[in-house]
């Protein structure tokens, strides 16, 4: 029963944030433009729904590399390797312990900054879902130089498949922000680079506030 | 930490304003810099010339000065100087009338066994009526001297009337009357002395007549486009490029470049940057397969979709344009006389002589997979009367390299079929034993059937049929070419018919779509009990810090 004081730090570097922003805006973008270009609604208009959904997806693309690049130079790719460790345990606190008040089982550190879920959710979005929908994407647009070689309606199938897919991680992994010990800590974690943890957890020197850079 | 929270957003407003920025500027329109698009840029090129210019001026010639008593005497003039033409002009179809298919043997033509749902059929020119638009003299058809005048002639005089005029006067010995005859000579002379290459109104005369009036036929070409403005017709415009109609049906010996029955207008589409001695008949030739800016999506489209599809959003424009035809009406008298209605477009809604009609204007039009084709029915095809008989319609499919999607006026009719034969019937309509004359159907198609020599049974019956004309003039200014959703919209598109492509925005797997909505719902819901289950848990789901080891 002993009081535990919240301490913050520095989690995220400012690439990781920055990233993660752009990253955001980027799908959120391609997702208004490509459901209005698929006949769901209309909103901008065809024709520019099309322009903006091209460039930006085209963007997406080549900062895309930047990512990859940034993730093998740094290591951070290892924060992706999949774990079965504790991933029953992350399922069990969201589905009955929070609503216990139980504490997470999984805590955050700079040597693993997701919980054994949150890879497994973000190597299947970054590895899997994200390139199939670039890569459906980048054909979709070549589709005339492709000389027919695959039909363009399996092209589009494919790529709404995966658009309703990010709709779904979108929706819940916006909720998942709320989950904090405040409802918007995690997002102004993401903000700042300053993630809220306990006092107890053990923290390396240059993690503390002090050492800001 | 603010600073940071200043960069970050600053940042991140950069970026969006960069995407705006480079958005719209890919979507400008051409600037002063001549910043336009290429198929703007080579067509412009193609047509940059001086102006017409020629060594000869036909009024000074003593040969077309002389007091001509007949349209004969007028064309052997002009054979004199120019050998070659008539030997030319009798291989063109613009006199045979024909145009004969070398592989089925089929006689297509309106001196052939085609036929339309309009005035049915030219009876192989036994039908007088249509030798109106035929370039004989005096309506003699093949058996007739060529009429020069009738494409060359610019002064729009009236010479089969002048001609009437002045023998009846000249030989009647009243000196009165001889000195009429003598001005009408004058003004013959005059008018005969203005030749030019064909104008509009030489074209027009037959091509925005055709059926028997302005419009009546083809929805793309009527009186409007005599003097059009660049709204209704961007080439032919005279406040624009001012395009005479022999800009682009180019001409060799005397055969004018365009689509014939089953023959496209070209078997292949080429730029001029290709082959610059091809006939300009097509946007291709001039405007080449990328007319769009560079990078414009649009460019994408030219494998499939015509150029017209785009940039005619409607045709008959100005004039309306006959859309239906029902020869079952046909034939009710007034006090045994025949009469006609005007309808609300100032154009008659039926007539005694011909049946009921209905007319348009500003027809959006029907779409159809064309390789610049047209499949025929002719009066000697076996049909099946219970199907809507295509008498000519759009030949194509959505594999073939060669086809677009292309629009048309499709006019629909009902016309008589015999019931024993099982095919299209060719009544004659003019004449004395003509219908328009005899209002005695059965008759007037044994004596139009006997002219084709194809047997009539004797029992006829009226069937459905559909007329497809490709619509390829009137195109608007850019400004006015289709929005993207007319077609790219999920229901109610104009290409709606067209299966068996996938067209975003119209085209989706139901599947997909339902699983996704439901999936989408489903996580919506999923948060929402969640978020719910939270606030009424233990400390709004929060951890009681004071008994907790780890943070989350």
């Amino acid at each position: 029963m002993n009081e535990k004081k919240i301490i913050k730090i520095y989690l995220y570097t400012r690439y990781e944030r920055f990233w993660h922003w752009l990253q955001a805006f980027i799908i959120i973008l391609l997702l208004i433009t490509g459901f209005e270009i698929h006949g769901t609604y209309t909103l901008l208009g065809f024709q520019t729904a099309v322009n903006v959904h091209n460039f930006v997806g085209l963007s997406w693309i080549i900062l895309f590399a930047f990512f990859v690049f940034w993730l093998f130079t740094t290591g951070e790719w290892k924060q992706y390797i999949p774990t079965t460790k504790k991933l029953f345990s992350v399922v069990l606190y969201y589905s009955w312990g929070i609503f216990q008040g139980r504490p997470h089982p999984v805590q955050k550190s700079p040597g693993a900054k997701h919980n054994p879920l949150q890879r497994l959710t973000y190597l299947a979005l970054s590895a899997l879902m994200l390139p199939v929908q670039m890569a459906t994407g980048l054909f979709y647009y070549l589709y005339n130089y492709l000389n027919n070689s695959i039909e363009l309606s399996i092209l589009a199938y494919v790529h709404t498949l995966v658009a309703f897919l990010l709709v779904n991680f979108l929706i819940v992994h916006v909720y998942m922000t709320t989950t904090g010990h405040s409802l918007f800590s995690h997002i102004s974690g993401m903000i700042t680079g300053w993630e809220e943890i306990y006092e107890t957890t053990k923290i390396e020197d240059w993690e503390k506030p002090q050492q800001n850079k | 930490m603010k600073s940071k929270l200043k960069l970050i957003f600053g940042g991140l407003a950069l970026m969006v304003s960069g995407l705006l920025a480079v958005q719209l500027y890919a979507s400008a329109p051409p600037d002063a810099n001549g910043n336009e698009a290429i198929g703007r840029k080579m067509a412009k090129q193609a047509i940059k010339r001086e102006k017409k210019w020629s060594t000869t001026n036909h009024s000074n010639h003593p040969v077309l000065q002389e007091k001509f008593t007949s349209g004969e005497q007028i064309t052997e003039a002009c054979l004199s100087c120019h050998s070659e033409a008539a030997e030319q002009f009798h291989k063109t179809i613009h006199w045979t009338w024909l145009a004969e298919d070398a592989e089925t043997g089929k006689k297509y033509g309106k001196a052939g066994d085609s036929l339309n749902n309009f005035c049915l059929s030219g009876n192989a020119m036994e039908d007088k009526g249509c030798l109106k638009c035929h370039t004989a003299w005096n309506k003699k058809g093949t058996q007739g001297q060529i009429n020069c005048l009738k494409c060359h002639n610019t002064s729009g005089f009236n010479f089969d009337e002048a001609f009437t005029d002045i023998n009846e006067f000249s030989n009647d010995g009243d000196p009165e009357t001889d000195e009429i005859a003598a001005d009408i000579q004058m003004e013959l002379v005059d008018a005969v002395g203005r030749i030019e290459l064909p104008d509009r109104k030489n074209c027009g005369t037959c091509h925005f007549k055709g059926g028997g009036g302005d419009g009546v036929k083809h929805g793309d070409l009527d009186t409007s486009l005599t003097k059009p403005n660049k709204e209704l017709d961007v080439h032919m415009g005279i406040d624009g490029e001012n395009f005479s109609c022999t800009r682009c049906h180019t001409t060799s010996n005397h055969n004018i470049a365009g689509r014939i029955y089953t023959n496209p207008a070209v078997a292949e589409k080429k730029s001029l940057i290709e082959d610059d001695l091809a006939p300009k008949i097509t946007c291709v030739s001039c405007h080449s397969s990328e007319p769009h800016k560079n990078d414009s999506k649009m460019n994408d489209h030219t494998d499939k979709v015509s150029c017209q599809a785009c940039h005619i959003p409607s045709y008959a424009r100005v004039n309306p344009t006959k859309m239906s035809w029902d020869w079952t009406k046909a034939g009710d008298l007034k006090d045994g006389k025949p009469y006609h209605t005007d309808g609300p477009l100032g154009k008659p809604i039926y007539k005694s002589i011909k049946g009921e009609f209905t007319w348009d204007k500003n027809v959006v039009p029907e779409y159809f997979w064309s390789d610049g084709s047209l499949s025929s029915t002719t009066a000697r095809d076996v049909i099946d009367p219970a199907q809507v008989v295509k008498v000519s319609h759009p030949v194509g499919d959505k594999d073939d390299p060669d086809s677009r999607i292309y629009p048309f006026k499709i006019h629909r009719g009902k016309q008589p079929y015999d019931k024993v034969n099982k095919t299209l019937l060719a009544p004659m309509l003019s004449g004395p034993k003509g219908y328009w004359t005899t209002f005695d159907m059965p008759d007037a198609i044994a004596h139009g059937n006997k002219a084709l020599d194809i047997p009539f049974s004797g029992e006829f019956d009226y069937v459905e049929t559909t007329y497809a004309f490709p619509i390829t003039h009137m195109v608007a200014p850019k400004g006015r070419a289709l929005n993207c959703n007319e077609c790219h919209i999920r229901e109610n598109g104009r290409i709606a018919n067209l299966a068996g492509l996938y067209l975003p925005g119209r085209d989706r797997l139901p599947l997909i779509d339902n699983l996704g909505f439901l999936a989408v719902l489903g996580a919506l819901v999923g948060v929402g009990l969640h978020g719910i289950g939270r606030f009424f848990a233990k400390n709004n789901g929060k951890e009681a810090s004071n008994e907790r080891k780890e943070n989350h």
